[in-house]
């Protein structure tokens, strides 16, 4: 696999995930920092995959990629079967919408909206109607649990209830990939265990996830992973899924 | 329908927003309140200033022409006679208003008139009246509501009767009431029957020319009495002067002829006069030239307000930085669900919008409020034009999106990923 070769390989069907000689470079003054330095896999659907490393090791950046907030500076990232690489911001914008669902470290709901408005947010950007909004997102809530804090603000959680919460929005759209980064990562240890129990469940309901963490038993979840270290994969990791 | 489904919700949020930091909000919905308050509140006073002044343009009657005598200044007419001892002689000549009669296409009527000073006496009380010799149909063309008894008649005219209509003014002049009809007042050298009372011209910027008079009388009964001469007598001699007519009003079949009208009469008076002792006022160039006053009245004033609307524009600004700033995080997380730029614009924009509305529905009732206090404070007359509260709601919204764009674009243009990272 030659690097920078803009050979066009599209990604098998069952390929939701694919990266080709994705390389990320920074310019730090004038020293060129390569954070990714061609990376290539492939994840399937409904695959559980972890992507570990340690700090430094280009995960945060493998991360804004596959996340679609940041592009690649040379490489192909196709995904869903589209190539990321080639996008421009609204494009970015529209194809995360559609297709990623985002689970962070620290929730990330928005202080000023109420537990159900936080899970229609990405149906409010898809143009889905009042009505339907609310009933999927009624309907969300309860896949996560939380169908009895709908009126609730966000800061009269529980940090566990906020992650079921942001679990619920990252699959109001019904994206091709969920993208947790560091799940558990500010929460206590039985909440983590309920919280990975919740992502082993969407993973047995055929969702494809995908976990950032640098904590091997969390990464353990996971079917499969994938190690990172300066900005190259050391090691893959398959089994089970 | 599908819009105001998708921005209802940005709405409901900019509007909690207000209200979670209300203290903030209110004190940056003032600025609007004020500009907007204001903008409403000098259009009406300029409206009402300006309408009271059309309204006595308009009283001295869109047809009409007047023509008012004028003492020459010597520079102008040489030794115009106004030395001691020695008497003055100018002014419109009855022979005038023949001319003008005769000549002047499109005259209707001719309303000739004599003002002078006149010493009245009633009972034991004694003052100097302001007098106005005219002819009946003076009553025609310039409107004053009859408020007791009758005005002067063909009949009075003809009779040199020593009759005398009183105006408000003067009634109060004399201290009398309206029981005065039937009395008689001694006016300098004549005695005279009060036949009726008028109502004075209101206040207003442009001022007729009997807008002080106190009384009026038969033009003939004072040529029989007084003569034209107006001879006043004062420390070291006598100072005089002859008028045959102080004015002349001239009414003409309509508006259109108005304009030539008073081109001739000019023409026809310069021919004979060699001294300029005369004055063409025409109160429909008056009208025309208070429109254009009150325009140019309606400018300075809305530049006025539109500054103090530009303030409170830039303090929403200033806000919404602030909130940009301090909603950092909450921009980067709708970026990484996916929203695109020109929908965090779109949120920002409305959420200025729900300030300076908010701020110009307040300022609404302020500027409505503002002119009904002036005019029971002040008498002034206030107008509150429909336009101009709909001018400054405009207004209001147009701030909210001119002053809103630039927070707005920033916030767009903040990277998600560093976005996500603030604290």
């Amino acid at each position: 696999m030659s690097v920078g070769a803009t050979e066009i390989v599209r990604p098998r069907a069952d390929e939701v995930v694919r990266l080709d000689a994705v390389t990320r470079h920074y310019l730090v003054g004038d020293e060129e920092v390569r954070a990714l330095d061609g990376v290539s896999f492939a994840i399937l659907k409904g695959g559980y995959w972890a992507i570990m490393g340690p700090s430094g090791s280009g995960k945060s950046t493998m991360l804004n990629i596959l996340g679609c907030l940041d592009r690649p500076s040379s490489g192909a990232y196709w995904l869903n079967g589209e190539n990321v690489a080639e996008m421009d911001d609204d494009e970015l914008s529209d194809h995360r919408l559609r297709n990623l669902g985002f689970v962070f470290q620290s929730f990330h709901l928005i202080p000023q909206l109420t537990v159900c408005e936080n899970i229609e947010v990405p149906l409010l950007y898809l143009g889905v109607p009042q009505s339907e909004r609310t009933e999927r997102a009624v309907r969300l809530a309860e896949r996560v649990g939380m169908s009895h804090r709908l009126r609730h603000l966000p800061s009269e959680l529980s940090g566990g209830q906020r992650q079921r919460v942001a679990v619920a929005r990252a699959l109001a759209n019904d994206p091709a990939v969920l993208l947790a980064d560091e799940p558990t990562g500010n929460l206590d240890s039985a909440t983590s265990v309920q919280i990975m129990a919740l992502f082993q469940e969407l993973y047995e309901q055929g969702k494809t996830v995908i976990l950032v963490t640098h904590e091997p038993d969390i990464a353990s979840y996971a079917k499969a992973c994938i190690v990172l270290k300066d900005g190259r994969v050391q090691s893959v990791r398959e089994g089970g899924g | 329908m599908k819009q105001i489904q998708y921005l209802w919700p940005f709405v409901r949020l900019g509007l909690t927003d207000v209200w979670r930091h209300k203290t903030r909000s209110f004190l940056t919905m003032l600025g609007m309140v004020f500009g907007v308050g204001s903008v409403i509140a000098m259009l009406a006073v300029g409206e009402g200033a300006s309408q009271q002044a059309l309204e006595s343009i308009k009283r001295l009657g869109s047809q009409n022409i007047m023509v008012m005598s004028v003492k020459p200044t010597s520079a102008e007419g040489g030794s115009t006679g106004a030395e001691r001892g020695s008497l003055a002689v100018y002014g419109l000549f009855y022979e005038d208003e023949f001319r003008i009669q005769e000549t002047v296409p499109g005259v209707l009527l001719t309303v000739p008139a004599r003002m002078t000073r006149r010493n009245a006496r009633v009972g034991e009380r004694q003052l100097e009246m302001r007098v106005v010799e005219t002819v009946p149909t003076w009553f025609e063309v310039v409107q004053r509501p009859v408020l007791a008894g009758r005005v002067l008649t063909r009949n009075d005219m003809q009779m040199r009767a020593n009759v005398c209509v009183l105006t408000e003014h003067g009634v109060r002049h004399l201290l009398a009431t309206e029981g005065m009809i039937g009395q008689r007042i001694r006016i300098a050298s004549g005695v005279f029957e009060v036949i009726g009372i008028v109502k004075n011209e209101s206040g207003g910027t442009v001022r007729a020319p009997d807008s002080e008079a106190d009384a009026y009388i038969p033009l003939t009964t004072g040529t029989k009495l007084f003569g034209e001469a107006n001879i006043r007598y004062s420390a070291g001699g006598m100072e005089g002067e002859k008028v045959e007519l102080s004015q002349l009003i001239v009414k003409m079949t309509g508006t259109d002829a108005v304009e030539p009208g008073s081109r001739a009469i000019e023409a026809l008076l310069t021919r004979f006069h060699k001294k300029k002792d005369f004055k063409i006022d025409v109160p429909l160039m008056l009208l025309h030239e208070a429109e254009r006053t009150k325009r140019t009245y309606n400018i300075v004033l809305g530049a006025i307000a539109g500054i103090s609307l530009l303030v409170g524009g830039i303090g929403i600004m200033n806000i919404m930085l602030a909130s940009v700033t301090e909603r950092t995080k909450e921009i980067g997380i709708r970026r990484a669900i996916g929203a695109r730029r020109s929908r965090i614009v779109v949120q920002f924009l409305i959420n200025t919008c729900v300030l300076s509305i908010g701020g110009g529905l307040v300022g609404l009732l302020v500027g409505v409020a503002i002119p009904l206090v002036i005019t029971a404070a002040t008498d002034m007359p206030t107008v509150v034009q429909p336009y101009s509260l709909f001018l400054a709601f405009g207004i209001s919204v147009g701030i909210g999106i001119v002053f809103g764009l630039y927070p707005a674009m920033r916030a767009a243009s903040l990277d998600p990923i560093e976005a996500l990272r603030h604290e």
